[in-house]
């Protein structure tokens, strides 16, 4: 095995004189004493029933394999109860925090007025979505569905990678993970009590009823998709399907005097809750971006007179954008008025002349983002890039510098993985996803991501990452 | 249910049932042209015939010209630029399935995402000989999904669509069989009764799985009147048109609601019309004509279909929502 990564990254399986870590141990034991070519062959197998149900992802820009699959990893990525519970507070704690920071600037604005976070950061952002002021949401939730990106560096540093508050998507991937590695591996779970997260579409269900506007006794709730060609379209049915709900699209839905309909055999029906999987700027034409076929003519003026829930709610980017991701640590003392549990990774904000000049003269060993970019597109990762690259990408970054952030290189942790050579170790991020209704839910676990290729850090899913089951011990 | 999910499920079905039907009347020319053909330019004919039942021969003329075998057998089953075959049919209903995969069940999506990705195994260009293997493929696995379908899904509304996509397009391809038969293979009544009439007769039969059936009700020679009777009015038939309407009729009457007064209509007037018919009658009116009203009348059946539960049309739900 490669003991100069091992030393350099935090192996979450073995520790650094090779010994396997308590966590992994029955799992380590179990591995040890399987007859070789067991694993490959039950990968081959895992393959297959991902093929045939159909989970498959489409990737933009790709031309002629429009549906691939998102590779699957069948060694399983392992935490223990207490960890875990740290992990929980944190994100339960990042979230509150999060919401409550929505609420606050789109009604009294506080956070301006204490002079923790600049007006011009909030209000000018392109994500702040004036139409959302002085609008009341049940609960005061804005970000009903939250997906927290974390990262480990060692034993006991996770950082916050990225605060998604939009449209988060991969929990369906969670769910078929576990189903999947259940039908595999029956005797690993006889072997480990593993917390259940089987229960997340029901979970989710309750959070969306309690997201209702108040007094409808019956909320009637949706999943609404862009459609099937969308990445995401999997994850839309599979959900629709489990919450027992209607999958819509935008041309199914119309609204009439402030309220919500949908087109059905028998009529139209009205609807009162829409877990939208759309973005803000698709889903009014007469509001938002006026060419979208995608939404519903008149859905912002039934949703701002309360006769309509949108999950997530209208204006969440302003607190996921890679520049107000700063504040975060600042809006949990701020709010809640605790201690962050979970730590952000340090960010350099290139609309600063001093960190913009340090960056510009560290560029090969940092990585740089666009404020506004996600999936991994658009990055520049310094220690893996070419000196043309490089270049290429300092050129995008003076024309407007404000546009960007920069981190350090995160020495990411690495999981085993099953890759053509056998078992090595690979990076791996997590995201959780967390729900917030009238209470702050979590499914134990969350998505592991992991990056496939040798050395690298993009977990994306659109570049080439896969995904591992994740698994929380019980005590 | 969703107007957009009852239009995709009606369709879902309706492209399987096409697949289906398209191999067997592939099928059936396939067998026809083993037997030995004694008039000139029968070959042409022959292969013309399925063009005609499924109403692309334009679009086969443009692209090959005459009509021989190999390339009308490719024409119909493979060629992704035909938007009848098979092949075409298969990814529109998985498509279809694709968009409602909420609204059935996931043995009838591995079933339907399983023919697709088997269809895409196969060479882009089949051998001759091989096509008849892959006729019994496409009727196995159609009988495959309506197994699966009736043994995994509610008998709830959504199963009334996707019945009623698979009885009218079935009505719809038995008429077209009984039709181009009757008129290119038979140009003359009089010819009744010869080998040549049994062997073609016997191959429409058995392209709707209908040649046992038949011995067994009739037990004697293979005539044309009876072959109508059989198709037409018999309601024990599961291809013929008036069991077909039964299970249109009895699809429709299932969907409750408002709308779809005038449909319910329609297929009473039909489905009377076959269950109180008589096979003479359909003679002396002439068969071909009394199918060209039934088709006529199919086809509008459909529309109304679409008109009250499928199209999405603002107008038709604003008046609605103002009664």
């Amino acid at each position: 095995m490669d003991t100069k990564t091992l030393k350099k990254y935090f192996n979450e399986m073995y520790a650094d004189n090779g010994a396997v870590r308590e966590i992994y141990e029955r799992y380590g034991r179990w591995l040890k004493d399987l007859p070789d070519g067991t694993l490959e062959r039950r990968n081959a197998e895992a393959e297959l029933l991902f093929r045939r149900l159909g989970i498959t992802f489409a990737v933009y820009g790709e031309a002629g394999e429009a549906e691939r699959l998102i590779p699957f990893d069948i060694v399983p990525r392992i935490f223990g109860a207490s960890e875990w519970q740290r992990l929980e507070l944190g994100l339960k704690q990042r979230v509150r925090a999060l919401n409550a920071f929505l609420h606050d600037i789109y009604h009294d604005q506080e956070i301006i007025k204490a002079g923790i976070i600049s007006a011009h950061q909030v209000l000018n952002n392109a994500q702040y979505r004036p139409e959302m002021k002085g609008v009341d949401l049940p609960n005061q939730v804005y970000a009903h569905i939250a997906g927290i990106d974390l990262v480990r560096i060692s034993e006991n540093d996770f950082y916050v990678l990225e605060d998604n508050l939009r449209t988060p998507s991969g929990v369906s991937y969670m769910l078929e993970n576990r189903k999947t590695m259940m039908r595999l591996f029956p005797e690993l779970f006889v072997k480990h009590a593993i917390e259940p997260v089987e229960h997340y579409p029901q979970m989710l269900l309750n959070t969306l009823r309690e997201a209702a506007p108040p007094n409808v006794a019956y909320p009637v709730i949706v999943v609404m998709t862009p459609g099937s060609y969308n990445s995401a379209y999997f994850e839309h049915a599979y959900l629709a399907s489990q919450m027992g709900v209607e999958l819509v699209e935008g041309q199914d839905l119309f609204v009439n005097q402030q309220k919500v309909y949908m087109h059905t055999t028998e009529g139209p029906q009205q609807v009162h809750v829409i877990y939208r999987r759309v973005d803000d700027d698709f889903i009014d034409p007469r509001v938002f971006r006026p060419d979208s076929t995608l939404g519903v003519p008149g859905l912002m003026d039934a949703y701002c007179s309360g006769n309509v829930a949108l999950a997530n709610g209208v204006g969440t980017g302003v607190a996921d954008d890679k520049s107000t991701y700063l504040f975060v640590p600042e809006m949990i003392r701020f709010y809640l008025g605790e201690a962050p549990i979970l730590s952000n990774v340090p960010t350099w904000r290139l609309s600063e002349p001093e960190d913009l000049s340090y960056v510009l003269a560290h560029l090969p060993e940092l990585v740089i983002k666009e404020v506004q970019g996600s999936g991994g597109y658009g990055m520049l990762v310094g220690p893996t890039s070419s000196k043309a690259e490089i270049e290429a990408y300092r050129l995008r970054i003076l024309a407007e510098p404000a546009k960007f952030i920069a981190q350090p290189t995160l020495a990411l942790s690495s999981c085993p993985t099953l890759v053509e050579s056998g078992v090595a170790p690979r990076h791996v991020d997590l995201r959780p996803f967390v729900l917030s209704g009238k209470d702050v839910r979590i499914v134990p676990g969350g998505l592991t991501r992991v990056a496939l290729t040798e050395g690298s850090l993009v977990v994306n899913s659109s570049q080439g990452g896969g995904t591992k089951d994740t698994w929380v011990l019980e005590d | 249910m969703l107007s957009r999910t009852a239009e995709n499920l009606f369709w879902m079905a309706r492209h399987i049932e096409r697949a289906e039907n398209t191999a067997r009347v592939l099928d059936v020319a396939h067998r026809t042209s083993l037997l030995p053909l004694d008039i000139e330019g029968t070959q042409a004919y022959l292969w013309y015939a399925p063009l005609n039942i499924t109403g692309c021969a334009d679009s086969y003329e443009v692209k090959y010209g005459l009509a021989k075998a190999e390339t009308v057998s490719h024409y119909m089953a493979l060629d992704p630029d035909n938007p009848t075959s098979i092949y075409s049919c298969l990814k529109l209903a998985r498509e279809n399935a694709r968009t409602v995969r909420g609204a059935i069940t996931s043995e009838m999506w591995e079933v339907i995402n399983d023919t697709w990705l088997e269809l895409n195994r196969l060479p882009k260009q089949m051998d001759y000989e091989n096509f008849r293997d892959f006729f019994d493929w496409v009727k196995n696995r159609s009988h495959l999904f309506r197994g699966v379908t009736l043994g995994t899904i509610t008998k709830d509304i959504g199963l009334s669509f996707i019945k009623l996509g698979t009885f009218l397009e079935r009505a719809d391809n038995t008429a077209r069989i009984l039709d181009v038969k009757y008129h290119i293979l038979l140009p003359s009544l009089n010819h009744v009764g010869g080998a040549a009439d049994y062997y073609q007769w016997g191959s429409l039969l058995k392209s709707v799985s209908a040649f046992e059936a038949y011995q067994k009700t009739y037990r004697d020679v293979i005539s044309p009147q009876r072959v109508s009777e059989l198709l037409i009015f018999r309601d024990d038939m599961p291809r013929s048109l008036h069991a077909c309407m039964d299970e249109v009729e009895d699809a429709l009457m299932a969907i409750n609601g408002l709308s779809g007064k005038e449909a319910r209509r329609l297929v009473g007037e039909q489905h009377a019309a076959l269950h109180f018919g008589l096979t003479q009658d359909a003679f002396s009116e002439g068969l071909h004509e009394f199918l060209t009203d039934f088709l006529k009348n199919t086809a509008l059946l459909s529309r109304e279909i679409r008109e009250a539960y499928l199209s999405r049309q603002d107008t038709t739900l604003n008046r609605q929502l103002t009664i």
